[in-house]
């Protein structure tokens, strides 16, 4: 420019004039869970897991469908450490009974105490995180430091605490580590959910939503629960994993799933004897248990970036 | 800062006094004869009954019980196990063997997984980054126990790197292999927190205002990116001390590692209630004091913490 | 930066002064590109301004117009999926448009300084302020003792420099942090200095005395300013040349008067008209309609025309502020607030941020209890409302807000949200609820077929004209504006304020504004009532308390309206 005080005015047709804030009427309407959906659709990491996740399912619910011969039927000394044969892919254990049929029986105590676990948690720390984050007050206080003191109670020496009274020693079954699992788990659910209803509770629309007329308790189930729904279902998918772990882990400490019920853990417990002549033994549930534990992660992964806010500015 | 100490000080008293009430109200108020209980299907001899009758005070009321465990917990007058040795002084030999353990993993998980975090977390999307973030999830997938029984017979058997059990040789070097194992889950966690901090305090505004002012991008980086990105990390390394505990018993009872996890892993597998009890406290008690350590450091790394009311 | 009534004579004089010397920052035909997973977008296309060494120059625009981007390319900090696409960045002559990271560095601080927008987020949370201003010392090698840092601070107007500098941010207000960001932008005396939007998180009084504090000191130090802004009147009371940017592009550029007082572009043209610091009188198309309107509706409107809908009546809240160590303070947030609101009227409430003005707001829609006084509405106290009362209370007051990201449920799409107070109250049946928001949509002029759409996909304008259609959904008869407008970009508050005014005409609306923008309040209030530290400090019609306030406080609040001292003729204003 060569005048510093010229007075430039652009071209009209460059840039021609919009009308003010006018709407985009390009794409489809989307609400938040169908723009994470198809977010989750385009990731292969969401495919894979989820993919491996109906598989588990299956073969949780329908065992039968993948091995014929039953996982203490047949157990022979004499096949003691065997290896591959024909309707034994895997092999034997040191007891002589075949791996794959244990393997692929283990997947529904794995599947059904993760499942059964979460929704324990979900209920009863979801309940306690969302009143106590909206209502505040007294409630707040109490579940703060119960949070506090469950906390500070690793699940494994809980669990060791906890699996030593008499009730469990004596009625060891699944719902016992279920329980197990969910009293040192609600917590963190709790403090979850509470901090994002905290974090919603005085945004605008529960304001308006409450001048309304609606009801608190109506603002709370209509409004605030929704919105802090991301965080909840993220950390529930985490914690499958989180929680198939701990069962196994249980089991291999022998305080877990009674001796009669099919579980990884004990099997893995089991082949440690045999680990320096046929490691493959501990291989097969240890693999069935990883991939399991590994499927859950990825989807918790994928899920969490779907719903991560900060990807949905326009 | 010494009003913080004090507040937190004071708060660590109900926390611990609640979670101790917990651990003791499950195995001595609930229904049925706690001693008997204790034992399972076993039958002790007489003399370990009264032993314990008196150590725990069970013909007092409930309250006085506990205070009464409470004051022998803090004199660590513990009792025996069934041995008949103090428990306070197996504990005493055992502590120090997996102090180091624990010390050695979690400096395993804060360096390696900050220094990798930090690399993938600056470089977001590169080729670093996503295989990082891949071999993390496999990390995490794999329970400490299969990966310790994994780590074992490829480094310690086939390859013969380490002792595969390290027995009463319990030293820095030899509890190597042995930290790694615990400390590798928690390394991928790590990882993955200080990845996913790093590249939201690399968007914040004062980071940007930090670079306008003419610093080097070195300058940015480590006071800048890497300071705030620690906060979080520290609040999980205190949080998941825990779950070094929790490891501890399971990797101590693979490799054999004489410390308090194996000792806790042999009570539990000979059903000793009153040994699993005491240790478990005193674990409790390392842990809220271990917490409070942690809150300190995240004060200090926090300034906004110190103020809050 | 000069402070000054400006006139063009002034401005000549300028120009006489810059002959023969060359431009410190010339932006030629810059075009920004930003890679996006959508393809390319060109950000900014065609940009090009002058700055000469000492001067000030703004670039004005709405929120997405590209002048952030363009200011931001000048000191070499585009977002990392950015890049200048094509033309030059001449500072001094040299071309910094690809300079490497090694030379930018150099020129950051010393050359080139910024002073950024949200004083909030622009400071590091865990470092002392000491210490941020004396690693931007040290890095442009400065002398940076306690002594020098002191001095920087002291020199952007902190008192009591030594002690602030060993504080953290977050004991400043932001008034403070945004002169410690000023100072930390100006410690190592650049030449230039990018200023964006440096005081719009501000109060309006804090505003006026930093940006006269930054003037004082560019001037001092003769630094040349880039002023981003969205306010017109602001960039033209403190630049010598404006620089329009529309979609970005530059649509218009020019001496700030001449610009303001003859704009050639259209988008100037309707910028002019809409800004609402330049605007000196009451939007007039509602009025006029109004009187056709209340013939319509002669028997209603005739006898509710004179009572008063609402009277607050020596109003009080009190929270108690927790000490630490249980004990509380009581600390009055509204104290002693009286004033009636009269039907068919807007009365405004205006005040800085801790004013009490919203929760003037809140008590009046019965979401917070008064500590004491009253609150009548239509002669009745409602503090003695039976919650089935309250419910049928709730249908003739309703609520718009200020966050228009937050106001509406992201999880609810517009029909719902529009339909949701019809079916809480119970009202018509699934075919005449929709009639009814079909009716709604209409009446905020919003399409029908944005009804299965969702907030985030709507603009904060948009979203705005939800939440009115909502506050609308019951017909109710007093509406509570709670900074209804105040996040929206000037065109679009146009526009919304002007929908408030033809639906006040329309249905007899009676409005509550709660704003902090004076500008605002000109040109839908009747009445206004000022609001200092939760006590009512002026009332009066609209006219009477612009023309001759009574009170110091609203003369500062006047005065600090940006573009109040510009001197224009009325057929612009």
């Amino acid at each position: 420019m060569t005048s510093n005080n010229s007075h430039f005015v652009a071209p009209m047709d460059e840039t021609p004039l919009l009308a003010t804030d006018a709407l985009k009427n390009e794409d489809a309407p989307l609400s938040l869970w169908v723009d994470a959906w198809r977010k989750l659709r385009r990731r292969p990491l969401f495919i894979m897991s989820a993919l491996l996740i109906m598989a588990l399912t299956v073969i949780a619910l329908f065992p039968s469908l993948l091995s014929t011969v039953a996982p203490n039927d047949g157990c022979e000394l004499a096949n003691s450490e065997g290896g591959p044969s024909a309707g034994h892919p895997f092999g034997f254990t040191f007891q002589g009974c075949d791996i794959y049929s244990r393997v692929v029986h283990g997947t529904q105590a794995s599947l059904s105490v993760g499942v059964l676990s979460v929704i324990c948690v979900l209920i009863v720390g979801v309940t306690f995180g969302a009143l106590a984050g909206f209502y505040g007050g007294w409630l707040d206080t109490v579940l703060a430091r119960l949070g506090d003191i469950f906390f500070a109670l690793p699940l494994i020496l809980g669990a060791l605490v906890i699996t030593q009274l008499p009730l469990f020693r004596t009625n060891k079954s699944v719902w016992t580590v279920v329980l197990v699992i969910s009293l040192l788990a609600w917590p963190q659910m709790a403090r979850i959910t509470r901090g994002a209803v905290v974090e919603v509770r005085n945004a605008d629309f529960v304001t308006a939503a409450r001048a309304l007329g609606l009801s608190r308790f109506g603002t709370l189930v209509k409004h605030v629960l929704p919105n802090a729904l991301a965080p909840v279902i993220v950390l529930a998918t985490l914690e499958l994993g989180v929680f198939i772990v701990a069962e196994a882990t249980l089991s291999f400490l022998g305080i877990g799933l009674p001796e009669g019920v099919m579980s990884w853990g004990h099997d893995i417990a089991a082949a440690q004897s045999s680990i320096r002549t046929t490691p493959e033994i501990m291989l097969y549930p240890a693999a069935a248990l990883s991939i399991t534990v590994l499927s859950f992660i990825m989807l918790g992964d994928a899920v969490r970036d779907a719903l991560d806010p900060k990807s949905r500015q326009r | 800062m010494v009003r913080f100490i004090l507040r937190r000080l004071l708060q660590v008293i109900p926390v611990f006094i609640g979670t101790t009430l917990l651990v003791y109200y499950m195995v001595f108020a609930l229904p049925g004869d706690p001693i008997a209980a204790l034992f399972g299907d076993r039958q002790p001899p007489q003399a370990v009954i009264d032993t314990l009758r008196s150590q725990y005070h069970l013909d007092e009321p409930f309250w006085v019980q506990y205070g009464l465990f409470l004051r022998n917990l803090f004199t660590f007058n513990l009792g025996n196990d069934f041995t008949g040795q103090p428990i306070a002084a197996t504990l005493a030999r055992v502590f120090p063997v997996t102090a180091m353990l624990a010390v050695e993993a979690l400096i395993i998980q804060a360096v390696f997984g900050v220094a990798f975090g930090v690399f993938a977390g600056l470089r977001r999307g590169g080729w670093f980054d996503s295989t990082v973030l891949v071999a993390s999830l496999v990390v995490i997938a794999v329970p400490t126990f299969v990966l310790g029984f994994v780590f074992q017979l490829i480094f310690g058997v086939n390859l013969g790197w380490a002792k595969p059990t390290v027995g009463a040789s319990a030293d820095w070097g030899n509890l190597l292999l042995p930290a790694v194992v615990l400390g590798l889950v928690s390394f991928a966690y790590v990882l993955r927190l200080t990845r996913a901090s790093v590249s939201e305090s690399m968007n914040a505004d004062y980071v940007r205002t930090a670079t306008a002012k003419g610093l080097s991008r070195p300058r940015v980086v480590l006071a800048h990116i890497l300071r705030n990105s620690l906060i979080p990390v520290v609040t999980y390394l205190g949080a998941n001390l825990g779950g070094l505990m929790g490891g501890a018993i399971v990797t101590e009872g693979i490799f054999n590692v004489p410390g308090v996890g194996n000792k806790l892993y042999q009570a539990v597998l000979r059903t000793e209630g009153p040994t699993i009890v005491s240790i478990v406290s005193v674990l409790v008690l390392v842990f809220v004091a271990a917490n409070l350590l942690v809150d300190l450091l995240y004060a200090w790394l926090d300034p906004r913490i110190r103020y809050d009311q | 930066m000069r402070d000054k009534k400006m006139t063009i004579s002034d401005v000549q004089v300028d120009e006489a002064d810059y002959s023969g010397i060359r431009p410190l920052l010339e932006i030629r035909d810059l075009a920004i590109t930003f890679k996006t997973s959508g393809g390319d977008v060109q950000a900014v296309r065609n940009a090009h301004l002058t700055i000469m060494p000492g001067e000030t120059v703004a670039i004005v625009g709405e929120s997405g117009s590209g002048k952030s981007t363009t200011a931001l390319a000048a000191i070499g900090l585009l977002p990392n999926n950015g890049a200048v696409s094509h033309g030059q960045i001449l500072l001094d002559g040299e071309d910094i448009a690809h300079a490497t990271e090694k030379r930018m560095i150099e020129l950051r601080g010393n050359t080139i300084g910024m002073v950024p927008q949200d004083p909030m987020s622009n400071l590091n949370p865990v470092w002392k302020i000491g210490y941020q201003v004396k690693e931007t010392l040290r890095a442009n090698g400065r002398p940076s003792g306690p002594d020098d840092v002191a001095q920087v601070l002291s020199e952007a107007g902190l008192p009591d420099a030594h002690r602030r500098a060993k504080q953290y941010p977050h004991e400043f207000s932001g008034g403070m942090r945004q002169r410690a960001l000023i100072a930390i932008g100006l410690s190592c005396q650049p030449r230039l200095l990018i200023a964006d939007e440096p005081t719009s998180a501000l109060d309006v009084t804090v505003q006026r005395q930093i940006l006269d504090h930054l003037d004082t000191m560019t001037t001092d130090l003769g630094t040349a300013v880039l002023l981003i802004t969205h306010d017109l009147g602001l960039a033209a009371e403190r630049a010598d040349k404006v620089v329009v940017m529309y979609r970005g592009q530059v649509v218009e550029a020019g001496p700030s008067l001449a610009l303001l007082q003859n704009p050639q572009h259209p988008y100037t043209k309707r910028l002019v008209e809409s800004a609402p610091s330049l605007a000196s009188r009451r939007i007039q198309v509602a009025r006029e309609q109004g009187l056709e309107a209340s013939d319509l509706l002669a028997p209603v409107a005739e006898a509710a025309a004179s009572d008063q809908v609402l009277q607050i009546q020596d109003l009080r809240k009190v929270y108690k502020l927790r000490q630490g160590l249980g004990k509380t303070t009581a600390f009055a947030a509204v104290d002693g607030v009286s004033f009636d609101v009269k039907r068919g009227t807007t009365t405004a409430i205006v005040g800085e941020s801790g004013s009490g003005k919203s929760t003037v707001a809140k008590m009046v829609l019965q979401l917070e209890k008064p500590t004491e006084g009253k609150i009548l509405f239509d002669g009745v106290d409602t503090s003695l409302l039976k919650s089935s009362e309250l419910f049928k209370f709730r249908r003739r007051v309703q609520p718009i807000f200020q966050d228009p990201y937050g106001s509406l449920d992201p999880m609810y799409n517009i029909y719902r949200t529009i339909e949701e107070p019809l079916r809480v109250h119970k009202i018509g049946d699934k075919a005449s609820r929709e009639k009814k928001v079909r009716e709604l949509l209409d009446q905020v002029a919003l399409p029908q077929s944005s009804m299965q759409r969702y907030p985030n996909e709507l603009s904060g304008g948009q979203r705005q004209r939800v939440a009115i259609a909502r506050a609308l959904a019951l017909d109710p008869e007093v509406i509570i504006c709670d900074e209804a407008v105040s996040a929206l970009d000037v065109l679009v508050q146009a526009q919304v304020l002007n929908l408030l005014a033809d639906l006040q005409a329309n249905l007899g609306l009676t409005y509550l504004f709660i704003t902090h923008d004076l500008a605002v309040v000109r040109q839908i209030a009747d009445h206004v009532c000022v609001m200092e530290k939760g006590k009512l400090v002026e009332t009066g019609s609209t006219n009477n308390v612009f023309e001759s306030p009574q009170q110091e406080y609203t003369k500062a609040l006047l005065n600090a309206i940006p573009g109040a001292k510009l001197m224009l003729p009325p057929e612009v204003a």
